[in-house]
């Protein structure tokens, strides 16, 4: 594995979000390099998810800045930034429900700059990566089962061809088998060069996909190391994310 | 608004005075100028003056519903135009024109047609009631439009002012001027009136369902029917409006009902101020001086609505708590 | 019963069947108004009070390029055009500012469009109605009248716009982004959707259906200033008996209505056939609040 790249490729600095009146995040701060797996632990309601949310833009930060490839990117609306490289997966996935399959990917892949020819390789490995979703790709999104939902929020997002996924607990309600099956396509899109900020609440996968790991409480990190010098007996582990 | 509690406003002479002296002064101030002008303004100001208070009038009976519990109406014309009707058939049917009885009828007309309309529209919210009041308020229209033997279909109907009675205590002819006393009083007193509800347990819940209709609902307020409460009595102090209107101008119109005029009380609302109650009478004051100003300068045919409609639509955006709330922002400064 | 069968009776058939043809024509043109209409309310939660006006505009557009170039059809495609950049600009100037804001503010905003554009067309054309002749003259016998082809040519065009702007919603790209951006608008953002982009597309389409029906209308009835109020109230009342937000639903409660009240015109001056349409939404609001084919949004 060759070392990340000098400048991060998504930084951010100092965030505070807020809900309204309810002040959530207080000053987060991490980075994300380029083709680097990124874990976001942490409790429920830390902050989490209004992270990637606020990184994508679809919650204005009050405070702080979020560079992208070196440029500040706060304000900058959602939609600039999925054509950017930045794709945003959420938590209980949001796929169209009354668009097909086909139609959900095409809402990524209806992209200008894309040829035919490329259209038809990103469609191609998608569909390599996930046999079911070739076989109901005429059924609309809501027939699908909630793993079924979940690879195609996921294939979505790879439609975008981005340099980062900000992915919100993709194993949330996942049996098994399927959580190994999310655990695969991380490893993949790694191999090919996309960085991830995965947040989840499952610690075993996110130690073992992740190159290092940012502990959240009360919006704001509370620690950050390398993966590897955790484990999931840690102390630290226990006082964060405990029950 | 919720009333915000006002900080004790200073007199020159730098006395600080509680927020409810201040409004009475201010209103004092206000009733006092009122009442002296058909004394010293010209004819045509005068009546001006009157009509502009009837108008605000109507205005504010809107504000009951936009501004404290939150639902857009656009039905306001039937109600005026009821008052209007019932006023003119009291005048018509009774012998000497009755002033009380018209009053009796305008208000029973509206109230009825506020009944009507609350019934049906609402169980619906937001814009979906909006839109059935505005066809609500229409259908008024044509039903009065068409039945020509009733109403005088398009021609509408004219009478004659009544005398100003009251038995035992008055009994004069309504010169302008004492038309201008008498609706200075009725819009005073329903001003006052509308000023007490708001601000009574009553208007309380109304403002909590403008605010989170689903909560109130669910701390256990029958909000039905507090809305359909809220229709009737906007409905009354719209239809006294109407009745108004009547006595001062001696005709009765169906133009009166088609739906524009509700959107001029909108209208009105927006430019003073939703929720102030004070607001749209000073927003219909605006709006009437820009048209008469516009009309003198640029000559009758101009489309005055033109301008006005682009201030209107860049106050929605800009200035959405009306000429009175930024008035009162620039003041607490 | 026998006092319907009495009712019905007193009407000949032929009546009856030439009415049932009026009242289609109608409804066609109503059906059009009203999908535009739908289509802004059901994706932008917009309720576009201006929307008569639109019609009226298109109407009076379409007098214009007529009169300058003697072309019905160009007159159609230019004033659908025009109205439709007219839209889209209007859009970006009062509705956009007030994206996210409570939805009674675009009433309100929509509604001061209504005023100007009204006042702007009296100013601009005066009170007379003015006329545009049919493009197509030639009549076909109707049991004991002269019907003319064009109503039932804007019958057809008015359906062949329909569907082809069914279509489009359902197979196109522009399409999915719409029908995307309903469902989910901040997740069609994050797909790379410009929203704001298709929110300003949606309203000018629905402009350019209202100014298609004023100028298909306007050699039925004459072009006026007020022209559009009629047609907008109606289209309202249509929109919520059909359910608001549901297409297919405004189509078939236009035709209805206007079935009823051409039925009704046989007996009742047309002035009074209204009540119909007064009647139906009544009715609906007591039953059916939702409307009758309401979408579950």
């Amino acid at each position: 594995m060759s070392a990340p790249a000098a400048e991060p490729l998504v930084q951010v600095e100092d965030l505070h979000t807020y809900y309204g009146k309810s002040h959530i995040l207080h000053g987060v701060s991490l980075h994300v390099g380029r083709g680097e797996v990124v874990g976001l632990l942490g409790r429920n309601g830390v902050g989490k998810s209004t992270t990637l949310k606020t990184i994508m833009g679809l919650v204005p930060p009050a405070q702080g800045s979020i560079r992208y490839e070196g440029r500040s990117i706060a304000g900058t609306p959602p939609h600039v930034l999925a054509r950017h490289g930045i794709a945003y997966v959420p938590e209980d996935r949001r796929i169209f429900r009354l668009l097909t399959v086909m139609e959900n990917l095409r809402t990524g892949l209806d992209r200008r700059g894309v040829t035919e020819a490329r259209r038809r390789e990103l469609l191609e490995q998608v569909f390599a990566s996930f046999p079911v979703l070739a076989e109901r790709r005429n059924q609309a999104g809501g027939t699908l089962s909630g793993g079924e939902q979940q690879m195609l929020a996921i294939a979505r997002a790879m439609m975008l061809e981005p340099r980062i996924i900000l992915l919100d607990e993709p194993t949330e309600g996942l049996m098994p088998r399927m959580v190994a099956q999310i655990r695969e396509i991380v490893d993949t899109l790694q191999r090919q060069g996309v960085a991830i900020l995965l947040v989840e609440q499952n610690v075993p996968l996110t130690l073992a996909a992740s190159r290092r790991i940012y502990i959240m409480e009360k919006g704001v990190v509370r620690h950050h190391c390398a993966a590897a010098e955790l484990s999931v007996h840690d102390p630290i582990i226990q006082q964060y994310l405990g029950v | 608004m919720t009333p915000l509690p006002q900080p004790h406003r200073k007199t020159p002479g730098n006395v600080a005075i509680g927020p409810a002296a201040a409004f009475w002064i201010g209103f004092g101030v206000i009733l006092a100028l009122l009442v002296v002008a058909p004394l010293v303004l010209p004819p045509f100001w005068r009546r001006f003056l009157t009509e502009i208070l009837i108008w605000g009038l109507l205005a504010m009976s809107s504000d009951l519903l936009i501004g404290y519990t939150g639902m857009v109406s656009f039905g306001h014309s039937a109600f005026f135009g009821l008052g209007m009707y019932g006023a003119a058939a009291a005048l018509l049917t009774s012998d000497p024109p009755n002033l009380w009885l018209a009053i009796l009828y305008g208000l029973a007309g509206a109230a009825g047609a506020a009944l009507f309309v609350a019934y049906f529209s609402t169980r619906l919210r937001d814009i979906y009631f909006a839109i059935t009041t505005l066809i609500f308020s229409q259908i008024f229209y044509v039903i009065i439009f068409t039945w020509t033997a009733m109403t005088g279909g398009e021609n509408g109907l004219i009478f004659t002012r009544p005398r100003f009675t009251i038995p035992f205590l008055v009994d004069m002819r309504f010169t302008p001027a004492v038309m201008h006393w008498f609706v200075v009083a009725l819009v005073a007193g329903s001003y006052l009136l509308l000023r007490r509800i708001t601000r009574s347990p009553f208007g309380m819940v109304l403002q909590s369902i403008r605010e989170n209709e689903a909560r109130t609902r669910a701390i256990g307020y029958p909000v039905e029917r507090y809305k359909i409460v809220a229709v009737m009595l906007s409905g009354l102090f719209a239809g006294l409006a109407g009745v108004l209107y009547a006595v001062q101008n001696e005709f009765a119109a169906p133009d009166f009902v088609f739906f524009i005029t509700s959107g001029d009380a909108v209208i009105f609302n927006v430019m003073g101020g939703i929720g102030t109650l004070a607001g749209p009478i000073v927003g219909a004051g605006v709006f009437q001086l820009l048209r008469e100003l516009l009309s003198r300068v640029f000559g009758d045919q101009f489309p005055y609505l033109i301008p006005l409609g682009m201030v209107f639509i860049v106050m929605v955006i800009f200035v959405p708590q009306g000429l009175l709330g930024f008035a009162r922002r620039w003041l607490n400064r | 019963m026998d006092l319907i069968l009495g009712f019905v009776q007193s009407a000949p058939v032929e009546l009856i069947i030439v009415q049932t043809i009026n009242g289609i024509v109608t409804g066609m043109i109503l059906a059009l108004v009203a999908s535009g209409l739908t289509l802004i309310f059901g994706i932008m939660d917009v309720v576009n009070f201006a929307h008569g006006e639109l019609f009226m505009l298109g109407a009076y557009c379409g007098v214009v390029v007529f009169a300058l170039t003697g072309n019905f059809w160009l007159a159609l495609l230019t004033a659908a055009f025009l109205v439709a950049l007219f839209g889209a600009a209007l859009q970006i100037v009062t509705l956009r500012p007030l994206v996210g804001r409570d939805p009674l503010t675009t009433i309100l905003a929509t509604f001061g469009t209504s005023l100007i554009l009204q006042n702007y067309a009296l100013w601009q054309f005066g009170p007379v109605s003015r006329k545009i002749g049919e493009p197509i003259t030639s009549q076909f016998t109707l049991f004991y009248l002269q019907y003319p082809w064009y109503r039932i040519a804007v019958a057809l065009l008015s359906a062949a716009i329909i569907g082809a702007f069914y279509l489009f919603l359902k197979h196109s790209k522009f399409g999915i982004w719409i029908r995307a951006t309903t469902q989910d608008r901040l997740m069609a953002q994050a797909m790379g959707i410009p929203v704001p982009w298709v929110l300003t597309g949606v309203f000018a389409f629905g402009a350019a259906l209202a100014a298609a029906s004023g100028v298909l209308f306007a050699p039925l009835g004459g072009v006026y200033h007020t022209m559009g109020l009629d047609w907008v109230l109606k289209a309202f009342i249509v929109v919520v008996v059909g359910g608001m937000g549901s297409l297919g639903g405004s189509i078939v409660a236009a035709i209805f209505i206007s079935l009823l009240e051409a039925y009704a015109s046989i007996w009742v001056s047309p002035a009074q056939a209204v009540i119909v349409s007064f009647v139906a939404l009544i009715l609906t609001l007591l039953f059916r609040p939702t409307g009758l084919f309401a979408t579950p949004k």
